[in-house]
C-alpha cells in the first residue's frame, strides 16, 4: 500500500515527534509513504476565505501531485488536513473557484478535486483497518486509560470533513482499544482549546483547557492524546503537567513495540 | 372575435352567482354549444362553471377554462407579455371547445365499509365515529395492541388527566362495537381499486399466539427464560420477556411472541410458555396470514414517533444515561413504567434535585439533522412535565430552555403561566450548547439571552423534547394509496385550507398527525372529521365517475400491448374478437379499456403507435387544435 503524504511545515519544526512516530509506524505496518516532492505550505487559514484564489494554489498544487501519481494523499496535522480537505471540496463543488485555480496553473491536466485525501486515522481505519492494527500491536497498551482529544479542526465543518459525528465522534477512541488501551470518553473532547487565542488572550485558553482536562480527568482519564499540533501546543503550556499529552503517532509507536525496540539499541 | 365565438362578455366576479347568470342567460340567448371561461384554474372553479351550464341545458362538459391567473398573470412580472399569453390561452380554449363532445358521466358502486390504517387515538376515534353511523370498519394495526402513542402517556395537558384512564374505554369501545374488526399485529400490504371500490391485502403477522383462545392471565411471561429484550412499550428503558402482552390494558389482551427472541423458534429447545399456558393458546407453526377485503374508503392514521435524539449529541444523549427524551420522561412518570412512577434517574436510580429541559431538539431546525418544522406539542408537554415534577417534588429545581414558548390553544398559555409564576419553573430563553457529564453530574452549558450570559447549570437528569416525525411505514403506505407526501413525508391534504382531512386520492382520508404535527385534542376533532367524509361517501349507493377516460378504436388498434404496459391503473386489458373494417372481416386481438378503473391520466394516448386510443374529453384532435392556436 502506498500513498502520497502531505507532512506540513509544522511536522518538520515544533511537532517532529508526531511526524517521525508516523512514519516509523507506517513502516511497520508495511504502509509506504511518499512524501510529495517539494511541497509548501497547505495555505494554513488563508484558503478559508471564500473568494480569494492565490492562497488556495498551493494545497492545489499538492492535491494535483498526489492526483498525477494516482495516489491517496494522507495527512497527519490537523489544520493541514482540515485545509486540504476543504480546498479540495471547493475544487471539486465550485465552478468558480475550479476554473480560476486551473486559469492560474495552467496545469497539463485540470484539476477537479480527483484526489481523496485521508487522515492518517482513516488511514489507520478505512485501509489497514482497526483489527489488522490490533494483530500487529506488541506492546498492547493494558490498563491505560486514554481520553482522546480531537478538537474542532477534524471534525468540522462536519458535511465536508465527512470524518466522523463531529458531536460524539469514535475514531480515536476505536484506535486505542485496538491498541489495547481503555478509551475515557469524555464530553470536552471536541470542545475548542483556544486555537490562535492563546496568542491574544492566553487567560481565556488557560479556561478552556483547564474545562477540557477537569473533564478528562473526571471521567478517569490518566492520560490525553491528540493528532493536533496547536491543541498539543495548549494542552501542554495551560495546565500544571499533571496529565500527560502525547501525539496519537507516539501511542501507535509505543503499541507497536517501537520504542520498547529503541531503548533496548540504546543499550 | 375567434372563429365560432358569437358573444364575449367581461365580469370581474364571474364565479359569483351574478356571474354565473351572466352564463346561463348568453347559452339561453344565443343557443351557445360550448362556453369557455378565461379565468383562475380549473381545480378552483371547473365545477361551478359546469353546474352553470348544465343548469342551463348545455352538457357540463361542452365547458372549458382558459387558466389565465395561476398559470400566468400571478406568474408574470412583464403586464405587456403576461396580457399576450393570456389571449393565446384563450385562444387555444376556444379552438378546443369547438371539438368538444357531450359526455356522460358514468356510475360506479360504493363498498360500504372502511379501512383505517394505524390504531392510536386517531385511528381508533374515525373507526368508532364511522362504526357509529352504521358503516363496518377495520382498524389494521402493525402492533401487537391499539392505543398507539397515547396509551405511552401519562398525563395530558392542559388538564392533566390521566392519559389510559380516558383513553381506555376508547380502546375496550373499539372492541366491543359490533362494527368495528380490529386487525392488530397486521400491516396493510397492497392496495388497488379506487374510490368506493378498493381492495386491500393484509398481512397478519403471526403472534405465535391463538388470539381468540389466549385469556391474557399472564404466566407465559412470567415463566419465560428469555426476559432481555428491550421493553418498547417504555421506550426501552427496561426490559420484556421474550412472550409478552405490551401493557396492562393491551386491546386484544393477548400475548404475541418476538420471534427474534424466542428461545424455541431459534433454537428449537425450550417450550416453556406451552407448557405452563393452561388455555393451550401457544402455537409455534403458526404462519402469517392474509386477509383480503374490499373498501369504499381508506383512512391513514398511521401517527408519528420522536426523532433519535443521538443525532444531537451535543446533548450527550448516546453517552449519558441521565439524558432522556421526554417520551422517556413520561414513562419514568408513569405508575406502570420502569420506576413505577417514581422519579428516578436512570444512571443509578437516586431521586435527582436538579433538572433541566431543553426544548426544540431537532424542531425549526434547518441544519439538516432535525426537522424544519415546530413540533407543536413540545412547548406544552415540557409545561406539563415541570409542572408535574415540582408539584410532586417540590425539592427538585427545574429549568426549561426554550427558543419560543408556543402556547396558542384553548387554556394553553394559563398552563405554562401556571408552571413559570405558580411552579416556580425557571424558564430560561436561550439555547444549549453542550451538555456532559462531570463527576458523576450533568453539566448544561447554555446561555440566557435575555441576561446576555453564558450560563453553566448542574444537573442530575437532563430531558430533550425530541421533534416529531411522522411514523416511518406513513411513506410506504402513502405510496401503496398513491396519496402524496410531502418533503417531511406528512401526508398532503387535498386543500390545505379547505379539504384538510382529504388526500388529493379520491376515497384516501387523513387523520392524526400522520398530516401534520397535532395535540390530543386536535387529533380527535380531526378524527371526527376524516370520519364524517368517510360517512358521507360510503352514504352514496352510486358514485359518478369521470366521463373523460380512455378509449380505444378498435379498428386502429394492432394489439401491440404498448398501452398495457403503461397503464398504472391496470385497466386496460385485450381481447380476440371479430372486427368488421368496412365489409374485411378478420379476427384479431384488440385493447379493451375497462373504464371503472380507468383514470384519464392519458399515458396510453401517447404510446400508442397506430392513434387508436385516445382519451374522451382530450382527444387527441382536441390538444392538437390547441397547439396549432398556440404555435399558427
Amino acid at each position: 500500500m502506498n500513498y502520497s503524504y502531505y507532512p506540513g511545515c509544522t511536522l518538520k519544526t515544533k511537532a517532529q515527534e508526531l511526524d517521525r512516530y508516523g512514519r516509523e509506524s507506517a513502516k511497520a505496518l508495511g504502509i509506504g509513504l511518499e512524501e510529495i516532492d517539494d511541497w509548501q505550505c497547505c495555505g494554513a487559514v488563508y484558503p478559508m476565505v471564500r473568494d480569494e484564489i492565490a492562497t488556495k494554489l498551493s494545497a492545489v498544487r499538492t492535491l494535483m501531485a498526489a492526483r498525477d501519481k494516482g495516489q491517496k494523499l494522507v495527512t497527519l496535522c490537523s489544520a493541514c488536513h482540515n485545509v486540504l480537505t476543504r480546498v479540495n471540496n471547493d475544487m471539486r463543488t465550485d465552478e468558480y473557484i475550479r476554473s480560476r485555480a486551473n486559469n492560474y496553473l495552467d496545469p497539463a491536466v485540470p484539476y477537479a478535486g480527483e484526489t481523496q485525501v485521508i487522515h492518517y486515522l482513516q488511514l489507520l481505519r478505512d485501509e489497514l483497518g482497526f483489527e489488522q492494527l490490533a494483530q500487529a500491536v506488541k506492546n498492547p497498551l493494558k490498563g491505560r486509560k486514554i481520553g482522546a482529544y480531537y478538537g474542532c479542526l477534524l471534525l468540522r465543518p462536519s458535511k465536508v470533513m465527512a470524518f466522523d459525528d463531529p458531536e460524539n465522534p469514535r475514531i480515536i477512541e476505536d484506535f486505542v482499544r485496538a491498541l489495547g488501551g481503555t478509551p475515557v470518553v469524555y464530553g470536552m473532547r471536541n470542545e475548542c482549546c483556544g486555537a490562535y487565542v492563546t496568542l491574544k488572550d492566553e487567560a481565556q485558553a488557560r479556561v478552556n483547557v483547564e474545562r477540557i482536562i477537569a473533564n478528562a480527568r473526571s471521567q478517569g482519564a490518566e492520560e490525553i492524546i491528540t493528532a493536533c499540533p496547536l491543541c498539543m501546543y495548549n494542552l501542554k503550556k495551560h495546565q500544571d503537567g499533571s496529565m500527560p499529552v502525547r501525539y496519537i503517532t507516539e501511542l501507535l509507536y509505543e503499541a507497536l513495540g517501537l520504542k520498547e525496540a529503541d531503548a533496548n539499541a540504546d543499550e | 372575435m375567434q372563429p365560432g365565438v358569437v358573444f364575449a362578455q367581461d365580469y370581474q366576479y364571474m364565479c359569483s352567482e351574478a356571474g354565473q347568470n351572466i352564463i346561463k342567460d348568453a347559452i339561453k340567448t344565443h343557443g351557445l354549444t360550448g362556453v369557455v371561461v378565461c379565468s383562475c384554474s380549473p381545480r378552483m372553479h371547473e365545477a361551478t362553471f359546469r353546474k352553470a351550464a348544465a343548469q342551463a341545458g348545455l352538457n357540463p362538459f361542452m365547458v372549458e377554462i382558459a387558466n389565465i391567473r395561476e398559470h400566468c398573470s400571478w406568474i408574470h412580472k412583464d403586464k405587456e407579455e403576461g396580457t399576450e399569453k393570456a389571449c393565446v390561452l384563450m385562444r387555444a380554449a376556444v379552438a378546443k371547445v369547438t371539438l368538444n363532445a357531450p359526455l356522460k358521466a358514468g356510475e360506479s358502486k360504493v363498498v360500504k365499509r372502511a379501512l383505517v390504517i394505524g390504531g392510536g387515538i386517531a385511528g381508533i376515534q374515525t373507526a368508532l365515529d364511522i362504526a357509529d353511523a352504521g358503516f363496518p370498519v377495520d382498524i389494521v394495526e402493525k402492533n401487537a395492541t391499539i392505543g398507539g402513542r397515547m396509551a405511552q402517556l401519562d398525563k395530558t395537558f392542559p388538564t392533566l388527566d390521566c392519559s389510559s384512564c380516558i383513553l381506555t374505554p376508547k380502546m375496550v369501545e373499539a372492541k366491543a362495537n359490533e362494527n368495528i374488526r380490529l386487525i392488530t399485529y397486521a400491516e396493510v400490504e397492497e392496495v388497488s381499486g379506487f374510490v368506493g371500490s378498493f381492495k386491500a391485502k393484509i398481512r397478519k403477522k403471526a403472534r405465535f399466539v391463538k388470539e381468540d383462545v389466549c385469556t391474557g392471565c399472564g404466566v407465559c411471561m412470567s415463566k419465560c427464560p428469555s426476559k432481555k429484550g428491550l421493553n418498547e412499550f417504555n421506550m426501552g428503558l427496561n426490559n420484556r420477556s421474550a412472550i409478552y402482552i405490551p401493557f396492562a390494558q393491551a386491546i386484544p389482551n393477548v400475548a404475541v411472541i418476538d420471534k427474534e427472541q424466542c428461545i424455541k423458534l431459534k433454537t428449537g429447545k425450550c417450550g416453556l410458555c406451552q407448557k405452563v399456558c393452561t388455555a393451550g393458546a401457544i402455537d409455534y407453526t403458526q404462519q402469517d396470514e392474509f386477509i383480503e377485503e374490499e373498501y369504499g374508503a381508506i383512512v391513514m392514521a398511521t401517527g408519528f414517533r420522536p426523532i433519535d435524539a443521538s443525532k444531537f449529541d451535543e446533548y450527550s444523549y448516546s453517552t449519558c444515561k441521565d439524558v432522556v427524551t421526554s417520551l422517556e420522561l413520561e414513562r419514568i412518570m408513569n405508575a406502570a413504567g420502569p420506576t413505577g412512577g417514581v422519579l428516578l434517574r436512570p444512571s443509578d436510580g437516586k431521586h435527582p434535585h436538579s433538572i433541566v429541559f431543553i426544548q426544540c431538539v431537532g424542531s425549526r431546525d434547518v441544519s439538516g439533522r432535525g426537522k424544519p418544522y415546530c413540533s407543536k406539542i413540545c412547548c406544552m408537554y415540557t409545561a406539563k412535565h415541570a409542572m408535574l415534577i415540582r408539584d410532586k417534588y417540590p425539592d427538585v429545581e427545574v429549568h426549561v430552555f426554550y427558543i419560543d414558548v408556543r402556547t396558542p390553544g384553548k387554556n394553553f398559555d394559563e398552563f405554562y403561566r401556571r408552571a413559570a409564576e405558580q411552579y416556580d419553573v425557571d424558564y430560561i430563553k436561550g439555547q444549549v450548547g453542550k451538555v456532559y457529564e462531570e463527576n458523576g453530574q450533568l453539566v448544561v452549558r447554555g446561555v440566557d439571552l435575555i441576561s446576555n450570559e453564558q450560563i453553566v447549570l448542574n444537573a442530575d437528569m437532563v430531558v430533550l423534547a425530541t421533534a416529531i416525525e411522522p411514523d416511518p411505514t406513513a411513506r410506504k403506505v402513502a405510496n401503496m394509496l398513491t396519496a402524496s407526501i410531502d418533503t417531511n413525508d406528512f401526508i398532503t391534504e387535498a386543500h390545505p385550507k379547505l379539504r384538510p382531512v382529504e388526500s388529493p386520492t379520491a376515497g384516501i382520508f387523513l387523520s392524526g398527525v400522520c398530516q401534520g404535527p397535532k395535540d390530543i385534542p386536535e387529533t380527535v376533532s380531526q378524527a371526527g372529521a376524516a370520519a364524517s367524509k368517510v360517512i358521507g361517501l360510503l352514504a352514496k349507493d352510486k358514485l359518478t365517475t369521470n366521463p373523460c377516460v380512455a378509449h380505444s378504436d378498435e379498428l386502429l388498434c394492432n394489439g401491440c400491448s404498448c398501452c398495457e404496459k403503461v397503464c398504472p391503473y391496470s385497466a386496460i386489458s385485450y381481447e380476440t374478437k371479430l372486427i368488421n373494417d368496412h365489409g374485411v372481416k378478420e379476427t384479431r386481438r384488440v385493447a379493451m379499456v375497462n373504464e371503472a378503473l380507468c383514470q384519464g391520466c392519458g399515458a396510453c394516448t401517447v404510446v400508442c403507435p397506430s392513434g387508436a386510443m385516445d382519451l374522451k374529453g382530450f382527444s387527441n384532435k382536441q390538444i392538437m387544435a390547441e397547439v396549432d392556436a398556440i404555435c399558427l
